[in-house]
């Protein structure tokens, strides 16, 4: 934005003028962050339209036990957390330059997520062997299964994309095709997978933990 | 912040030490959010404390590990009232007649 231009290279007086980066961001940059804002609303929805039939459900099922179901996704939170960290640390890597280091961090955050989504997949195992499916509860209250599934799996399809994502990103770092700036524009997206989380599990899963005994 | 001229100067900020920090930070509030869903509370007061914990983590996220608060503040300027200002056309939607169908449901 040193010197500012429009696309085909007139000189334009103002930032407001057609040529210019009005926020000092690269145009891949502020586009995530569009994108992260419609899918923030995605996930608001969803979580409101949750928030409401839990709390207008006085025989909401509550089948999370500490072992195993609490004590695992504790466990998927903080991996997901770490896997934030790595990521902030790979993108710190590559605006240093440092080639060899961002891949094996970007490979480590991706391995964070393969993580998660192992550990999250067979937590729905468990539901199925319960009798929790998408449609039906033991309880007979199908909004428990609905919902829950509903919104983990899409939470759980953003993890699935990310991981791809990160891994084509390492490949194509390593290989000099991206930028570092696009090494950050994906870490965008994966803490914003991260911090959906941060709603979905306390929402999701302490508002349902097993208080019997 | 708005010193700041080209998107490739911006980035030294913030250092291993902080995000270590913010991430010691993220857990601690993990652990209070999991302790406090083995208090019995009322259902809306758990789900209000725990969305607001929650808002807390998200706070951290969105400033440092995706980095919004060295960036322009126009940028967080156009994205989070925006953002908000939407969610609370939602609720302003659907609240009223939530409210009076749930009261219908449960009874009182």
């Amino acid at each position: 934005m040193a010197e500012m231009k429009t696309a085909v290279g007139v000189p334009v007086s103002s930032p407001w003028g057609g040529g210019g980066s009005p926020f000092a961001i690269n145009s891949k940059k502020f586009g995530m962050w569009l994108f992260i804002v419609s899918d923030t609303l995605t996930f608001s929805a969803l979580l409101l339209a949750y928030s409401y039939s839990r709390l207008a459900n006085p025989n909401w099922p509550r089948p999370f036990e500490i072992y195993p179901a609490i004590a695992k996704s504790t466990s998927m939170t903080l991996i997901l957390l770490a896997s934030s960290l790595t990521m902030v640390l790979g993108v710190a890597a590559a605006h240093r330059n440092d080639r060899a280091k961002t891949v094996r961090w970007l490979l480590l955050t991706a391995l964070g997520g393969v993580a998660f989504t192992v550990l999250h997949l067979t937590e729905w195992v468990n539901l199925f062997h319960e009798g929790y499916t998408p449609w039906s509860t033991p309880q007979g209250v199908p909004l428990f299964g609905a919902t829950f599934f509903g919104i983990t799996g899409l939470h759980m399809t953003h993890v699935s994309i990310g991981v791809i994502y990160l891994i084509i990103m390492a490949y194509g770092y390593g290989k000099g095709k991206f930028t570092s700036d696009d090494v950050e524009v994906s870490g965008l997206y994966w803490h914003f997978v991260d911090l959906v989380w941060m709603f979905v599990f306390p929402m999701i899963y302490l508002m349902s933990v097993s208080l019997a005994g | 912040m708005s010193a700041h001229e080209s998107s490739s100067e911006v980035h030294a900020v913030g250092s291993t030490r902080l995000f270590v920090m913010v991430w010691v930070w993220l857990a601690v509030i993990t652990f209070i959010e999991v302790f406090l869903a083995y208090e019995r509370l009322r259902p809306a007061l758990m789900l209000t404390l725990l969305v607001v914990l929650s808002l807390v983590k998200a706070a951290l996220i969105v400033s440092y590990f995706m980095h919004l608060k060295y960036e322009k503040i126009s940028l967080a300027l156009l994205l989070i009232p925006s953002t908000i200002f939407c969610i609370c056309m939602i609720i302003i939607f659907f609240m009223p007649d939530g409210a009076r169908l749930m009261q219908m449901r449960l009874g009182h």
